[in-house]
C-alpha cells in the first residue's frame, strides 16, 4: 500500500513553544485517520506540518513523496487544509469559488463539473451565492473546491464543528465516497464516538506525541 | 505568474460587481472629501489653484478604503491562508490584487477629476492631455503595487484598519508630490507649463518600478508571516 504520510521523531516549534515533541505517524492510501486529543495537545500544528505551513525543526518528514525538510512548497498544491474557516468568497456563488479554486491548478470545466456533481451541489445551489448556504452546506462548497483543486490529501480540522445532524451525516458519507476516489484523509476532531467510526485508524495526540490505538 | 494574476484580478473585480462596494460607498466618500475641501478652501481662486492636490488627497484617503476592503474579502473566510496553503504563486497573488485596485482605482480618478472640474473649476487644456493621461496611469499603478504590498503586509496583523493608513501614507508621499506636480503642469494651474510635469512623471516610473518588482518578490514572504 503506497505510504501517502511518513512522519519519524518529527519535531516543530512556534516562535520559543515545541507544539510537535517527536510525532511518529504513517497514513497510507485511501485511509480515513482521526487525531484525537485535547485542546493545544498538537493537532492542527501536526495537520498544519502536513500541509506544508509549519515547518520541521528536527525528525523526518515525508508527505505525497516530498521531503518537508527541504521542499514544502511541494507539496502544497497537492494537499487540501480545511480549517475552520472555508476560504470561500461570500459574494461569489458556489459555482464561482468552485470554479476559481479549480482554475488554481488549471482544473477544466469537465472537472469543475464532476466535483460540483460529487459534492451534490451542481443543481440548486449551484448559481446561489456562499453568503445565503448554512454552515453545512459551506463545508460541502468547501470539499468541492478541495476536489476541484485535485488534493490527494485531505486535512480536516474540527469539520464536523457547527454542523446540525443532517450536515454531519451528509459530510461522514461525503468523506467516505472521497476515500473511495482515493483521496486519503486525515481529520482533527474532539468527537470520538462520530469522528471514530468515521475512521480506520485513532491517533491520540498528547503534549505533542502520538501514540496509536485500535478504532472503535 | 500572469495566469494567477489574471484569475486573482478576475475574482476580485467580480466579487465587487457583486458586492458593490466601491459604487455604493468608496466614491461617494470621494465626492464628499471632494465638497468637504471645497466648503474648506471657500475661495474660487484658491481652490482653483490646489485642485490637483485635493483630487489626489482624496484619492490617497479612499485608496485607504480600497486595499483594506481587496483584503478583507480574502482575510473573512480565511480565503488568503487558503491560497497560501494552497501554494498558489504569491507573485501572481500580488500582481492580480494590484491589477484589480488599479481599475477600481481608475474609475475613482475620473469621477474626481470630474468633481474637479465641475466644483473646482479646473479647465483641461489640448496640450496637456497626454502628461495628463500618462500622470494617472503612472500614479496609478504605483498607488495599486504600494497598496497591495502594505495591505498583504497588514492584513495578518491585530489592528490592521489602524496601521495601514500609519504605514501607507508615508510611502505613497512621494506619489502625491509628483502625482500633484505633473497634473498642475497638465492642467496649467499656478503657471505651469507642460514640459514642467514629464520630470515627475519620471519619478512616478521610478516608483513604479521599484514596487513593481520589489512586491512581487516579498509579497510572498510577507504573507507567509
Amino acid at each position: 500500500m503506497e505510504t501517502v504520510v511518513h512522519l519519524s521523531n518529527a519535531v516543530a516549534v512556534l516562535g520559543q513553544f515545541p507544539v510537535l515533541a517527536g510525532v511518529d505517524l504513517t497514513v497510507n492510501r485511501g485511509e480515513i485517520v482521526l487525531l484525537q486529543g485535547p485542546n493545544g495537545a498538537g493537532k492542527t500544528s501536526l495537520l498544519r506540518l502536513c500541509a506544508g505551513l509549519l515547518p520541521i525543526e528536527r525528525g523526518e518528514a515525508t508527505v505525497l513523496g516530498c521531503d518537508l525538510r527541504t521542499n514544502r512548497e511541494g507539496v502544497r498544491n497537492r494537499v487540501g487544509l480545511l480549517s475552520h474557516a472555508n476560504g470561500l468568497y461570500a459574494d461569489l456563488t458556489v459555482t464561482e469559488n468552485v470554479r476559481f479554486w479549480g482554475a488554481t491548478v488549471g482544473a477544466s470545466a469537465g472537472e469543475i463539473d464532476a466535483a460540483m456533481q460529487r459534492m451534490g451541489l451542481a443543481q440548486r445551489l449551484a448559481k446561489v451565492p456562499v453568503s445565503r448556504l448554512s454552515a453545512g452546506q459551506r463545508r460541502r462548497t468547501a470539499l468541492a473546491c478541495l476536489v476541484a483543486r485535485r488534493a490527494e490529501l485531505w486535512l480536516l480540522d474540527e469539520p464536523h464543528a457547527g454542523l446540525d445532524a443532517a450536515g454531519r451525516d451528509e459530510l461522514d458519507s461525503t468523506l467516505r465516497e472521497a476515500t473511495t476516489a482515493g483521496a486519503t484523509i486525515i481529520v482533527a476532531s474532539h468527537e470520538l464516538e462520530r469522528a471514530g467510526a468515521l475512521a480506520s485508524r485513532v491517533v491520540d495526540i498528547v503534549g505533542g506525541l502520538a501514540r496509536e490505538r485500535a478504532a472503535s | 505568474m500572469f495566469r494567477v494574476a489574471r484569475l486573482i484580478a478576475a475574482k476580485d473585480l467580480r466579487v465587487e460587481m457583486r458586492s458593490r462596494v466601491v459604487t455604493n460607498q468608496v466614491l461617494p466618500f470621494a465626492a464628499i472629501t471632494m465638497v468637504m475641501f471645497a466648503f474648506a478652501f471657500n475661495t474660487d481662486s484658491v481652490v482653483n489653484k490646489v485642485a490637483p492636490g485635493l483630487v489626489w488627497l482624496a484619492t490617497l484617503f479612499s485608496l485607504l478604503t480600497l486595499v483594506q476592503r481587496s483584503f478583507a474579502i480574502e482575510s473573512a473566510d480565511g480565503a488568503i491562508d487558503a491560497l497560501r496553503g494552497a501554494g498558489v504563486d504569491s507573485a501572481g497573488i500580488f500582481l492580480g490584487k494590484a491589477v484589480a485596485l488599479a481599475a477600481q482605482l481608475a474609475v475613482l480618478e475620473v469621477l474626481l477629476l470630474l468633481t474637479a472640474v465641475v466644483l473646482y473649476s479646473a479647465k483641461f487644456r489640448l496640450g496637456g492631455v497626454v502628461l495628463l493621461v500618462t500622470t494617472f496611469v503612472a500614479a496609478t499603478c504605483g498607488l495599486a503595487l504600494v497598496g497591495t504590498l502594505y495591505g498583504g503586509l497588514a492584513a495578518g496583523v491585530r489592528g490592521r484598519e489602524t496601521l495601514l493608513p500609519l504605514l501607507l501614507l508615508p510611502v505613497v508621499a512621494p506619489v502625491l508630490i509628483g502625482a500633484t506636480r505633473a497634473t498642475e503642469a497638465a492642467l496649467g494651474t499656478s503657471g505651469a507649463v507642460v514640459a514642467d510635469g514629464w520630470p515627475w512623471v519620471g519619478l512616478l516610473a521610478v516608483f513604479v518600478a521599484l514596487f513593481g518588482v520589489g512586491g512581487t518578490l516579498a509579497f510572498g514572504p510577507l504573507i507567509e508571516e
